[in-house]
């Protein structure tokens, strides 16, 4: 498998982990792994366990399943209710639990829910069936954000009628911004290696000038984040708080910028509501005006139920970084990816998986 | 959702490319890309190839690494 084998190399994890050691000495250090599929990784391949005692990591809000408030959840179970409609969706949103159902369970009740890979499946299903009304599940960052607008602009450009997105996407940046204005005690970030790809190295300059907090964009094979801490710890030591970008083979400084015109020509900025962050001032993408009629929020009127969250359960708290997974009374115990109250269980990016599945 | 795999473009047919990877042979939409070539390594998130793999850097940081490595054993 090029360009992953190689960067996954133990010999060279090995000897990265007795440079950070080296480098970092005793000096406490905190960091903060932004994207869920980094806390995957760093769980899967045990690479906590190459870090001094005095490098701490902490999982942050990257789980874009996790961060969708329950709401949206509820939004889609009702749509779902409705006939001739069908959901498609990323297989994670599935057995997520909604305020008192989830898509799993509509499913088993009978309703037309799909799970798909990409949006262009979802299209697929409306041009195959003309007489239904195809309403796709848009979550995600700026990695997948491009992708749901491609599907919509190639919508409209067949004309087609009965193609629409619930759209819950989200910007990255903004609730960087939010964590570090809360004054979360972080000395670094491991920024997301693959909405970087998208968003460029240029979109965290403005987060990074000035403070006392440095940050690398990381792939995702183990030598990539070791590196990225190397870097990290390296200029936490000599107080040089910069930016750094140690996947440049994926990323550039302006990032993918045919991709983000894709994101401005169908989506525009939004205030949007994050799960344990709260309300954060455009941080969503909702989809243009002139676009409506591929908006499933406005193609359709539906009642959603009041929202209630689960009772006891702190994903919240677990995705801005200040509990860990075990603090939670659930965890473990009412709560496993068997039966999931919270989506940080049930996610493939969740931390909560992440800690039970590799025992952390 | 972060997850993407290093791909090479077999085939390039308008808006569409198949790609292929040790395991896997799919068929993907490179549209989000400026001038996808044959040949070329992109990662494959969702359907699409959301970005091409710059082969120089990616060798550089792979040496990199080697030179770390080997400076282990030298020290």
């Amino acid at each position: 498998m090029k360009y992953i084998l190689e960067y996954r190399d133990r010999e060279k994890s090995v000897a990265l982990s007795r440079e950070i050691a080296k480098v970092a000495g005793q000096v406490p250090m905190t960091f903060m792994e932004v994207c869920g599929t980094h806390t995957m990784s760093i769980a899967r391949f045990g690479l906590s366990q190459l870090l001094p005692p005095s490098i701490r990591l902490i999982s942050g809000p990257g789980c874009p399943v996790c961060v969708t408030p329950n709401r949206f959840l509820d939004h889609a179970i009702a749509l779902s209710r409705q006939n001739g409609v069908v959901i498609c969706t990323f297989g994670d949103m599935m057995r997520v639990p909604g305020s008192s159902s989830s898509l799993e369970k509509e499913h088993a009740l009978g309703r037309d829910i799909r799970i798909v890979y990409s949006s262009l499946d979802a299209l697929n299903i409306a041009k195959k069936n003309p007489e239904l009304e195809i309403v796709f599940l848009g979550i995600g960052f700026e990695t997948t954000a491009p992708t749901i607008a491609a599907s919509i602009l190639n919508a409209k450009q067949e004309g087609m009628k009965n193609y629409s997105v619930l759209c819950a996407h989200k910007a990255v940046v903004p609730a960087l911004e939010a964590l570090v204005a809360s004054g979360i005690k972080l000395d670094g970030f491991i920024l997301p290696g693959h909405v970087s790809t998208i968003i460029g190295v240029r979109s965290y300059r403005r987060l990074f000038s000035g403070r006392d907090l440095c940050g690398v964009i990381a792939g995702f094979e183990p030598t990539d984040v070791l590196g990225a801490i190397l870097n990290m710890a390296g200029a936490v030591t000599h107080k040089k708080f910069e930016l750094g970008n140690s996947y440049p083979r994926a990323v550039s400084e302006n990032g993918n910028l045919r991709a983000m015109n894709f994101i401005n020509r169908v989506f525009e900025l939004c205030d949007s509501n994050w799960r344990g962050l709260g309300e954060i001032g455009q941080s969503g993408f909702k989809i243009r005006e002139e676009l409506a009629e591929f908006d499933a929020s406005k193609k359709f009127s539906v009642c959603v139920e009041k929202t209630r969250e689960p009772a006891g359960c702190r994903c919240g708290e677990i995705l801005s970084g200040i509990a860990p997974p075990f603090e939670c009374p659930l965890f473990g115990h009412a709560c496993t990816p068997d039966h999931p109250v919270g989506p940080c269980m049930v996610s493939s990016e969740g931390t909560c998986q992440a800690y039970y599945k590799y025992n952390q | 959702m972060c997850l993407a795999i290093p791909m090479r473009i077999e085939s390039i047919e308008g808006d569409f490319a198949i790609v292929e990877t040790a395991s896997a042979r799919r068929r993907i939409s490179v549209t989000l890309l400026e001038a996808p070539r044959i040949n070329d390594y992109v990662l494959v998130h969702a359907g699409f190839a959301i970005q091409k793999i710059d082969e120089r850097l990616a060798q550089e940081t792979i040496e990199l690494l080697n030179k770390m490595a080997l400076s282990r054993y030298n020290a």
